[in-house]
């Protein structure tokens, strides 16, 4: 076999890899929207202060300790004890689930019937504050995330196909770890949502809010709910790119990443985000790895918005979208 | 008292038909028109032209620009900063290929340059609608924004892949480099203004305006009752290409100098001007005006307040910065979805009536 389409192969699979962490955040913003109509665009924000919030508590950090410094005069930064990974994810998930109920409380209950457009831009909102509130809490400065999850590279999947191809694969123990976790997140979403009494309210308020209303179920609670499960997946999102590559404001950019792929999927398909995420991740790693030597480089910026618009404008709904049924 | 249609008599229809049909706005405008172009220049410095009033005048216009666009068409674009850089680009080729021709006529090539950009990015509306043509537009963002990274021929094959700006004169007055008197430059670009605003007002006002509303309101009714999606939606995009890259153009030669175009034409910048026609008001000139004049104000009062007068830390008042700005953009959308532009309008209407409500 050829260099040139092994090497291919390795891209494909490193392709696959990063298709599911983009498909991993692609699940909150669907969650949402199915859920509420809301395009959720702090979801990137939301994973990112999960993130801080984890290391910051996994270190005992203070809250809010250099604001704190600087009216007070005080230096103290941290409390001196370290939390263990698991209790201090626990911690995590509760304090995600508060946020779920601020913002509820504070911001979507009184945009109830507004615009789709006026609720996009009422998240915006919401990913500066989060954004700006994040910084205050934990500093901004580039923190590491050590949870225990394993990396470097696979020396299993290395010496297998180093004896089969003659030249071993470079594939991140993390990247398996987190396709894992995925698939049993995506697997438990599903079936939260299909055999769970609150699943199906969840459902039922997707499908039609005043019917849902009218037959005794809380639109708010359902909200509620809802927000903290994208809390959740934001967390389970956060705490895989924050050990892949530090935990700082880049982490919410994969927000914008993850729009190409909600559009390849359709807004409101679970499945379509994963699959919209795996031909996104591999669709851009191969074109970087075949065209962008060609063109200068750095396509992955812009490839996987641009194969979406393609894609688009001969499927407006997207891949498993509902179909669009428009009436005057 | 002041304030009312009754007594002003229209004997002609040119008088029917005017911008402002009541005497007191009129006087209002012209009375603005002329501080804005008879006092202000007379009394600025260069701190003030360059951190309120330049950057306060060229977003106003890209705000108009967007305003079209998303306010009055309806189509909903996150691709502003690329569009920009279009018009910066444009601008800068432009200014080094033809260094003898006067600036005017380059910022306004630099708009259609992008116009015709904008148009081609905006085809695929006429299929995608909604939160998808949002994102697909910012394919036109992060694409525009890395061809000019990536391709020399556009800065020029400069070492730095900055682009800066050549001195260059108006009637032998300076307004580009950085020798330009401040006044130069805020007059400038406030004529560009002035220009663009009145033609958006204009349009708004006409059937091109009622056809992008129509579309804006409801496209398949509006196709019914014979408007041309594809004519309409095109002729928005168009115009609020042409807007936005005077804007860009403007930005690049005027405010900055110096730019380069991942940092300045960011995502960032899309989102900047989004907000600005949101808070100021959708489908509202005076409202492009108000929301680029809040945002343009916010960052300038708030370090004065935090780092000034109260002494924190920079970077405290930077996070603070963004809480503010997060929080107040939520608490608008709530109060008053409509922007300020409605809060102007409630205040006129109740001006109307005053000292006598009943």
């Amino acid at each position: 076999m050829s260099d040139q389409l092994i090497f291919a192969m390795e891209v494909t699979l490193n392709g696959l890899m990063a298709g599911v962490l983009y498909a991993l955040v692609a699940l909150g913003f669907v969650l949402i929207y199915k859920a509420s109509g809301i395009f959720n665009y702090a979801q990137g924000v939301m994973a990112l202060f999960a993130a801080m919030t984890l290391v910051g508590i996994m270190n005992g950090q203070v809250p809010f300790s250099h604001l704190i410094n600087a009216l007070f005069g005080g230096h103290t930064t941290h409390f001196g004890w370290t939390v263990p990974s698991l209790v201090a994810i626990l911690m995590t998930i509760a304090v995600m689930v508060v946020l779920a109920w601020l913002v509820q409380v504070l911001v979507m209950k009184h945009l109830v019937g507004q615009e789709p457009i006026i609720l996009f831009m009422a998240t915006i909102g919401l990913a500066y504050f989060l954004e700006g509130v994040a910084d205050l809490m934990w500093g901004s400065e580039i923190k590491t995330l050590d949870v225990g999850l394993p990396q470097g590279i696979n020396l299993w999947i290395d010496e297998t196909t180093l004896g089969i191809f003659g030249y071993g694969f470079f594939i991140d123990n993390l990247d398996i770890v987190a396709t894992v976790i995925a698939a049993l997140l995506v697997t438990g979403l599903v079936l939260f949502s299909q055999y769970t009494k609150q699943g199906r309210a969840m459902r039922a308020v997707a499908d039609d809010h005043q019917a849902a209303l009218s037959v005794g179920i809380s639109l708010n609670f359902i909200w509620v709910l809802v927000w903290s499960v994208a809390g959740f997946v934001a967390l389970v999102a956060g705490i895989m790119w924050g050990t892949k590559s530090g935990v700082q404001f880049s982490l919410s950019l994969i927000a914008l990443k993850a729009l190409p792929v909600l559009m390849l999927g359709g807004f409101t398909s679970i499945p379509g985000a994963i699959v919209g995420g795996l031909i996104i991740g591999v669709g851009e790693k191969l074109f970087e790895f075949l065209i962008g030597p060609m063109v200068g480089g750095a396509t992955e910026n812009w490839f996987a918005y641009v194969l979406a618009l393609i894609f688009l404008v001969f499927r407006p709904q997207g891949l498993f979208g509902e179909k669009i049924i428009e009436r005057v | 008292m002041f304030y009312r249609e009754a007594g002003d008599f229209k004997l002609s229809y040119v008088e029917d038909s005017q911008t402002f049909p009541i005497r007191f706005d009129r006087y209002r405008y012209f009375a603005v028109l002329a501080v804005a172009y008879g006092v202000i220049p007379f009394f600025v410095n260069d701190y003030w032209v360059n951190a309120i009033l330049l950057p306060f005048l060229i977003y106003a216009i890209a705000a108009i620009g967007l305003n079209i666009l998303v306010g009055y068409c309806g189509q909903v674009s996150l691709g502003t900063g690329g569009f920009m850089a279009v018009g910066a680009y444009a601008c800068y080729k432009l200014m080094t290929a033809f260094p003898d021709v006067s600036m005017f006529i380059h910022v306004l090539l630099a708009g259609g340059v992008t116009a015709l950009v904008c148009v081609l990015f905006g085809l695929p509306s006429l299929r995608i609608k909604g939160f998808y043509l949002a994102v697909a537009t910012l394919a036109a963002q992060f694409f525009l924004v890395w061809l000019f990274n990536r391709v020399p021929w556009f800065y020029n094959y400069s070492a730095s892949g900055q682009i800066n700006a050549p001195e260059r004169d108006v009637f032998g007055i300076l307004v580009t480099g950085p020798n330009a008197p401040a006044w130069a430059t805020y007059m400038f670009c406030l004529i560009f203004l002035t220009f663009c605003a009145v033609i958006a007002r204009n349009l708004t006002r006409g059937t091109q305006g009622r056809t992008w509303m129509a579309i804006r309101d409801m496209d398949i009714a509006a196709e019914i009752i014979g408007v041309s999606p594809l004519k309409a939606k095109m002729t928005a995009f168009a115009v609020s290409g042409f807007f936005v890259g005077i804007s860009g153009a403007l930005f690049f030669s005027v405010y900055l100098g110096a730019v380069e175009v991942g940092e300045v034409f960011g995502i960032n910048k899309s989102f900047l001007v989004l907000f600005m026609v949101i808070i100021g008001g959708l489908g509202s000139i005076f409202g492009s005006f108000a929301g680029a004049a809040f945002l343009v104000l916010l960052p300038v009062v708030l370090k004065v307040v935090g780092v000034d007068m109260l002494g924190w830390p920079t970077d405290i008042v930077a996070h603070f910065q963004l809480v503010i700005v997060g929080a107040l953009i939520v608490t608008f959308l709530i109060l008053e979805p409509h922007g300020l532009a409605q809060l102007w309008r409630v205040a006129k209407e109740k001006l109307r009536l005053w000292p006598f409500p009943h």
